[in-house]
């Protein structure tokens, strides 16, 4: 155990060292730092010594010694748009993306678990069917598409008149159709403020609908690869020979699927979910984009437009340190949770 | 090779004879997909002769004719089957030649996602020992990453190095290195695993007791034998590179609006979309989703008929 704890805290080291080179590589080869310092007036000779003064000059050995330094210290400069530290800009806008995932991640729970069992223990019935074609759809429509449909029908509402609108069924199924629009979606609404740089949406009921399409859009990514990753995997948990015992020795069937078939289910399941919140974080990028959602996703976005270098650093390595707590974290409860696993050679 | 000797089968006997072949004719929802995934590329490809105008032609553009909607609202003009978007452009040539756009980049990204990870798995597999572990950890570095992350990123830092006009004049180009740079490791573990499984057959022994280098051991004898994982892979990662790009023109690094794609017309009309002109962003969109819709079934049915994680021993 503690041979498998080392090596994997060896790897995010790992992981995090190639980050940082990359930041800083970014870093050093963008912009002119002294421009942005004192623009265009100051001569060639000033600049030159500020530049020396500076240690801009130094190997690149040096200077990444000196970035790697000030990143353990969570120093990585000043924005050059906000003015204030890069670390304070990513705190204030990281509660409304932590928020967003936590809700997507609730609603991907509550909704893959029930729907991927169901549609393994019954594949042939028609609901089965029909959550597999519109898994397959759903894969199939980008996440900001998502976003824009459900605007147009929750928030601007559909106007349709594709029937006659004189006759009775005609109207009814116009009405039945149009829906009248009125959700928000843009921005947050109203927020509690909970302590230091963390506002709320969870606290009231405006703040939550704030948060209801941009949660469903981000979740609709992910929701189909979950139901059809549960299913998959319990469809073929359900084939072992352990089911077929407990079957044999009459436990009920609720209690087989449920705990002792859903046990084993779910072991894939965390090592896949682990590596989605990578993709979960990509995403809130498009998705922030598109409801005007004040996390780090649209202020990254913005710095890229503006070329604010050091605060896309910054993100780059918060957004990195992340994905490599995330990854060791489910790599160590995968080996705490599957007794299969071998902690010391390759994990499984 | 000369296995069309004229003893042997043609290899269009072959074909058509093969399971492949058979199961596609007994499978409606293939054919289907497939007639559509091939009308939308011939009219992608026939764009400048089927496009009522060509939106790259400012001349033709009719500013007064913004914002128009499609033939079935009142108000629509007959010559804009789909309407116009806010430039006065026609819809459905914009559509067009977007679909173009966006097959080319999803074509030349996955074509060099596959030549990278092609030889890197080859390499990795048939190797082992030091490159193998440098190039799978290099994968699985990148792949603990999204991959749609990778690609914003290096996106934004080419944005960032180069400026905006000149990312916006070699757009096709950089959106297929981004594209392919990013999702190589899917093709390196798969061709690895199937090299694993190759390696240690007959075959492969005599070809190496009979002294073949082994570059041509990996390309002429292996590589042929792991084909259909290549191939299955390659349809999702056809429709995975096409939402990448979607993706990445939406955030404003990709095509620019002067040449659109099908993200880029989806991004521009998003803006209009408050102001009630839904079609300019939901058609292109619609398109998009039918697009990856179809390659992604053709790919599930063909997964299905290959089944490449069974190797005929």
């Amino acid at each position: 155990m503690i041979a498998f704890l080392i090596k994997r805290l060896f790897h995010a080291l790992l992981v995090m060292f190639v980050i940082s080179v990359v930041s800083f590589a970014i870093q050093d080869n963008l912009g002119d730092p002294i421009q942005q310092m004192v623009g265009q007036s100051v001569p060639e000779s000033e600049r030159a010594e500020l530049r020396e003064e500076l240690g801009l000059n130094d190997p690149f050995l040096v200077q990444y010694l000196r970035f790697a330094e000030n990143a353990l210290h969570f120093d990585f400069g000043y924005s050059y748009f906000y003015n204030e530290p890069t670390t304070d800009v990513i705190m204030r806008h990281l509660p409304a993306t932590l928020e967003l995932v936590f809700a997507t991640t609730l609603l991907i729970i509550l909704l893959s678990v029930p729907i991927g069992v169901y549609s393994a223990i019954r594949p042939r019935s028609w609901l089965s069917r029909l959550f597999m074609g519109v898994s397959i759809v759903g894969i199939s429509i980008p996440v900001f598409l998502t976003a824009i449909v459900l605007i147009q029908i929750f928030a601007i509402g559909i106007h349709v008149s594709l029937f006659p609108a004189d006759t009775a069924w005609g109207a009814w199924l116009n009405g039945l159709l149009s829906t009248s629009g009125g959700m928000p979606a843009y921005g947050r609404g109203d927020v509690t403020h909970v302590f230091g740089t963390w506002d709320t949406n969870f606290a009231s009921l405006n703040g939550l609908t704030y948060l209801v399409l941009p949660a469903i859009s981000l979740a609709s990514i992910m929701l189909p690869l979950f139901i059809r990753l549960i299913r998959a995997e319990m469809m073929e948990v359900l084939q072992s020979e352990y089911i077929k015992f407990a079957k044999a020795k009459g436990i009920s069937m609720r209690r087989i699927y449920f705990l002792h078939a859903l046990k084993n289910t779910m072991l894939p399941v965390i090592t896949v979910g682990g590596v989605q919140i990578g993709t979960l974080v990509a995403y809130t990028i498009l998705t922030e984009t598109v409801f005007q959602w004040p996390g780090v996703g649209l202020m990254f976005l913005d710095a890229i437009q503006r070329s604010d270098i050091p605060l896309i650093v910054t993100y780059l390595m918060v957004v990195g340190l992340i994905f490599v707590i995330t990854n060791t974290v489910v790599d160590l409860i995968y080996g705490l949770v599957n007794p299969t696993v071998k902690l010391t050679g390759k994990p499984a | 090779m000369t296995t069309s000797a004229s003893a042997a089968p043609s290899r269009w006997a072959r074909f058509r004879d093969s399971y492949l072949v058979y199961s596609f004719k007994r499978d409606l929802i293939a054919q289907v997909c497939l007639v559509t995934f091939l009308g939308m590329v011939l009219a992608a490809v026939l764009a400048p002769w089927l496009a009522p105008m060509n939106p790259y032609d400012l001349a033709q553009i009719d500013i007064l004719a913004s914002e128009l909607p499609p033939f079935w609202i009142d108000g629509s003009d007959p010559t804009y089957v789909l309407g116009t978007d806010a430039q006065g452009r026609d819809l459905l040539s914009t559509i067009l030649y977007g679909a173009r756009v966006s097959l080319v980049i999803g074509f030349g990204a996955v074509i060099l996602q596959a030549m990278l990870g092609v030889t890197f798995g080859l390499l990795a597999g048939y190797l082992g020992g030091r490159v193998d572990a440098f190039l799978m950890r290099l994968a699985d570095i990148q792949l603990s990453f999204s991959t749609l992350m990778v690609a914003i990123i290096v996106g934004a830092v080419i944005k960032a190095t180069f400026g905006g006009a000149i990312y916006s004049e070699y757009a096709v180009i950089i959106l297929v290195l981004i594209i392919g740079l990013a999702e190589w490791p899917q093709y390196a573990r798969t061709v690895r695993a199937s090299v694993l499984a190759e390696r240690s057959k007959e075959y492969v022994d005599a070809a190496r007791v009979m002294g073949f280098r082994a570059k041509r051991i990996m390309f002429r004898h292996i590589l042929p034998n792991t084909l259909s994982p290549i191939f299955v892979i390659s349809t999702v990662q056809i429709a995975n590179a096409i939402i990448s790009e979607a993706a990445l023109s939406f955030l404003g690094l990709g095509m620019p609006e002067t040449q659109p794609s099908l993200g880029s017309l989806i991004k521009s009309g998003f803006d209009y979309l408050q102001s009630g002109s839904w079609w300019i962003t939901l058609i292109p969109g619609a398109v998009l989703v039918v697009l990856v819709l179809v390659i992604n079934l053709l790919g599930d049915w063909l997964r299905d008929v290959m089944n490449p994680r069974l190797y005929k021993g």
